[in-house]
């Protein structure tokens, strides 16, 4: 499967992208981020969620959609 | 409820205090409330490590955000007796001391509103994916985190 990720604040200077096409065999979201991690080391370093199908989800949770963001803290209002 | 149309809570730039007064003066027909409550966030001048916060730019994984604004609507009129409610909330950048969110809520009577006004309030900022850049005086800036 090809997936979509999007990167937001803080994360999305790390990446330097806003958004990028992954091919990802199957698995959970944290082999996601494992894979991710290895490409951008910076990112370990940054308090984040992983939002799948609109939603907050665990790192065990499986990826079934190709629609991942990778969300810092909130700062709206 | 489930039905509705999600809409779309995103401004680009400020909230105009002009916006804000025709949103008030849309109401004056309904008759049957009785007190608005509103809420308005405020850019902030905060000073960190000696700078100054001059805007925020604000980005938000907009679909998510929409949903989730969409939710806490459904949410507060399960758990209020209101007549009506709106949010907006603004996009990009919005220097001090202009309007970022403006939360509005009506109800026949005053006290529910001053309880779902602040419910709305707490919701938006712990569960919406809206992220703010603060932007110095000098230019460089900084992830704002919401306390």
């Amino acid at each position: 499967m090809n997936l979509n990720i999007k990167y937001f604040g803080v994360l999305a200077e790390i990446t330097q992208c806003s958004e990028e096409t992954l091919s990802f065999s199957e698995g959970t979201v944290g082999e996601l981020l494992a894979v991710l991690q290895a490409k951008y080391p910076a990112l370990g370093t940054k308090d984040f969620q992983v939002a799948h199908k609109q939603e907050i989800v665990t790192k065990d949770t499986k990826i079934t959609n190709p629609e991942i963001a990778l969300l810092p803290p909130f700062s709206g209002g | 409820m489930s039905e509705k149309k999600i809409k779309n809570v995103f401004i680009e730039g400020p909230i105009s205090s002009q916006f804000i007064g025709d949103s008030i003066a849309k109401h004056q027909s309904k008759t049957a409330i009785g007190a608005h409550a509103i809420f308005a966030g405020q850019v902030r001048a905060d000073e960190i490590e000696g700078k100054t916060v001059s805007a925020i730019e604000y980005t938000a994984y907009e679909e998510m955000a929409n949903t989730k604004f969409h939710e806490i609507r459904e949410a507060t009129f399960a758990e209020f007796e209101l007549s009506c409610m709106h949010i907006y909330h603004s996009l990009g950048t919005v220097a001090t001391g202009e309007i970022c969110l403006f939360v509005f809520v009506s109800a026949p009577r005053r006290k529910v509103v001053f309880k779902a006004l602040e419910f709305v309030v707490e919701e938006i900022k712990a569960n919406v994916p809206v992220f703010g850049k603060e932007i110095f005086t000098d230019e460089s800036h900084q992830w704002k985190v919401n306390s």
